[in-house]
């Protein structure tokens, strides 16, 4: 057990250590630096540049040392905490992004949790009513949810918000929250406008877990061992939940793998559109103005959150299926 | 009764005798069992009664993209500045109940000065009967030759906007349906590419196994580990501005396909270990043939049912990417015209409370998917009609 969850934990370090590279690799692909585009607009507006300054600027950012350097610096300033300075706000990015991070890890866990609590009893209830008319209908609303995307999603709430309430459902927090510091009430208030994103990102992570749940558990229905106990006169309610539920759980909790990805990509589209607080609008914007520590930050944060989130899942594994623990007795 | 002990008479049947009656087939049973594999897999899918409507839809849609110029009413970019944000038009039938063949009302234009909405009307006395097959605005049809021939065309001096106008004039369904051009065949390239780059290295994967392998296995799970949409942003945001928009287009497919092969060649790989262990592999390894021929004649025409079933279920993937990446303004930018451009327009949101309209290319995205989604899972139940 233990030298599963060391190998696992090592893979999970050589993983971010790899994100790493591809990451510096991507903000550095488009052509200049951030300075580059600073003078260019500078002499636009046809201002002098002072060339001294512009020197000074590049040798400060370690922007005039060799590609491996420059990711070295980085790399080295990440992992004390130090997420480097952006350009564009000329403040360290720890202070540009301020609450962001911590209101995109509440976003994205809660949109988990919330898939959980819905997909799992809507699953169970289309298996075992196969057929039926609601599992017709869930099944066909959970197949517009998949096709939908859940920026349209978040388009078509905001315009209908719009028309009927007469407001705008856009923002995490009632406005003179904002800038405050944190109090019970602000707290309140995000939870309040926590719903409705949660709910746009969710629904095609829901809609794939119902029928993933509904898959497994009908396969396992059809087991003997089923059969078995309902021939012995097991009540329904016990044989369900004795024996197939846990072995449909299985992958459920496995495939949060598939599913984390995907609810952190939706959250930064939605995040623009519905104007939110958390990552995804700075992190357009950032890549938009070519601010590389600014974007950088943000792709390893969130690629942070699925990797982390995976090596989580696997650990919970480990402990609900004793298989996965004895593949790492016997491999070691 | 016979006496007990006696023996019985030995009794032969005179009529004639096959000795291969048992393996006579009626012709329904020799139509069923010497069914090549393709019409199995035909019969299979045809039972998938949503997968066949699916697959009719997309056929047509793909079918469209080869004639969108003469299909739409309007050209691309033909503005028409006296009708901004002009709602969809009804197409009637019968004037002051009378037949008149399909026709569509004029529009009469107010501007409300309280909401500053553009208010436009129906002027029951402009009757601008809709002609079909007729020559309206001109175009390039596939920017080869020039030409002016539309299936339907508004009357001569009047206007036809079945889905309304845009903020320049233009109208949504001709610009719909150029936009399908480019959403469409995004899905198609996106696919090839990582088609390609999956079967390749789920193939090294899979035939050689060993540090091969495992090497490709970690970066299978590290790419499958990231978020897409992040990194399809930082890519594209990372193509140089001075490109045209068809170097723009190549590398957004590029881009989509570029994430997208680590499934299939996860699937290619575990198929592979499969199947290499077979005794046909092993006679042709013998025979001296080379990896490339045992795994591109031998191996992959085995499974190569499956993979495009697994294939069609992720164009939905990328054309969603694309729509996003475009909505996002990361993307293809105008004069390209997709979906997602198109929806670009819709992100402001006070002007879609007073023009739902510029809503509506959400439709044609949202069939697509939904198209894809029914066709690849029709597919899959066809892809191996044996069992």
């Amino acid at each position: 057990m233990l030298g599963y969850l060391g190998r696992r934990f090592s893979m999970m370090l050589l993983t971010l250590l790899a994100v790493s590279v591809l990451v510096f690799v991507i903000i550095q692909l488009p052509p200049g630096d951030y300075l580059t585009s600073y003078i260019a607009e500078l002499e636009s507006q046809g201002e002098m540049v002072n060339k001294e300054k512009i020197e000074f600027l590049r040798s400060q950012y370690g922007l005039d040392k060799s590609m491996p350097e420059q990711y070295l610096i980085w790399v080295t300033g990440l992992m004390q905490g130090d997420l480097g300075y952006s350009f564009e706000y000329s403040l360290p990015v720890s202070e540009v992004v301020g609450d962001r991070l911590w209101l995109s890890m509440v976003l994205n866990f809660t949109t988990i949790v919330f898939i959980y609590l819905v997909a799992f009893p809507i699953g169970v209830y289309s298996a075992t009513h196969q057929y039926s008319w609601g599992d017709h209908t869930l099944t066909l609303i959970g197949f517009l949810g998949l096709a939908t995307p859940n920026f349209l999603l978040a388009l078509i709430l905001l315009y209908l918000a719009n028309v009927y309430f007469d407001t705008s459902i856009g923002g995490l927090m009632a406005e003179q929250y904002m800038n405050q510091p944190w109090s019970v009430d602000k707290v309140l208030s995000v939870l309040e406008h926590l719903w409705i994103p949660v709910v746009v990102i969710g629904t095609s992570g829901t809609a794939g877990m119902i029928r993933r749940l509904r898959a497994n558990l009908l396969d396992e229905l059809q087991k003997q061992y089923v059969v078995t106990g309902r021939s012995k006169g097991l009540p329904e309610g016990k044989l369900l939940m004795k024996y197939p539920l846990r072995m449909a759980l299985n992958p459920f909790i496995a495939d949060i793998g598939n599913m984390l990805p995907q609810v952190v990509s939706g959250s930064v589209i939605v995040s623009t559109v519905m104007s939110l607080p958390t990552t995804g609008p700075m992190l357009l914007n950032s890549l938009q103005s070519q601010d590389m520590y600014l974007a950088g930050s943000f792709l390893m944060f969130l690629a942070l959150l699925t990797v982390v989130g995976m090596f989580l899942s696997d650990v919970l594994l480990t402990v609900l299926d004793p298989r996965i623990r004895l593949e790492g007795e016997i491999a070691r | 009764m016979n006496e007990p002990q006696a023996s019985m008479a030995h009794y032969v049947s005179n009529a004639p005798f096959d000795p291969f009656k048992a393996e006579k087939l009626t012709p329904e049973q020799e139509r069923y069992y010497m069914a090549s594999q393709i019409r199995m897999m035909w019969w299979r899918f045809r039972r998938h009664k949503l997968a066949v409507a699916a697959a009719a839809v997309i056929l047509l849609s793909y079918f469209s993209i080869l004639f969108t110029e003469i299909l739409a009413p309007y050209e691309l970019h033909s503005r028409n500045t006296d009708y901004i944000y002009a709602p969809p038009q009804k197409i009637h039938m019968f004037h002051e109940g009378s037949f008149a063949g399909p026709f569509v009302y004029g529009l009469d234009y107010k501007l409300n000065m309280d909401t500053l909405k553009r208010e436009y009307s129906e002027n029951l006395d402009k009757v601008q009967p809709i002609r079909f097959l007729c020559s309206g605005d001109k175009y390039r049809f596939w920017g080869l030759f020039e030409a002016d021939f539309h299936l339907v065309c508004p009357a001569e001096g009047g206007q036809m906007f079945l889905l309304g106008t845009d903020r320049l004039g233009r109208d949504m369904a001709s610009r719909l349906l150029y936009g399908g051009r480019i959403s469409l065949t995004v899905g198609l390239l996106g696919i090839i590419i990582s088609f390609v780059l999956g079967i390749v290295i789920g193939g090294l994967a899979g035939y050689f196994g060993g540090w091969v392998d495992n090497v490709i296995q970690r970066l299978i799970e590290i790419l499958r580990s990231l978020p897409e949409l992040p990194l399809w942003m930082a890519l594209s945001a990372s193509l140089p501005v001075s490109w045209s928009p068809i170097l723009v287009y190549l590398g957004i497919t590029i881009i989509l396909g570029l994430l997208d092969w680590p499934g299939l060649a996860r699937a290619v790989r575990s198929k592979l270990l499969a199947l290499r262990e077979e005794d046909y592999c092993a006679a042709a390894k013998l025979m001296g043939a080379k990896p490339g021929r045992i795994i591109g004649r031998h191996l992959l025409p085995n499974f190569m049912s499956h993979l495009i079933a697994s294939a069609t279920l992720s164009i939905p993937s990328m054309i969603l990417g694309e729509t996003a990446l475009s909505f996002l303004g990361l993307g293809l930018r105008p004069p390209i015209t997709s979906w997602g451009v198109l929806l670009a327009e819709a992100q402001n949101i006070e002007a879609v409370a007073l023009y739902p309209w510029l809503m509506l290319p959400m439709l044609p995205v949202v069939i697509t998917v939904l198209g894809f989604n029914f066709l690849g899972d029709g597919l899959r139940d066809a892809a191996d009609p044996y069992d």
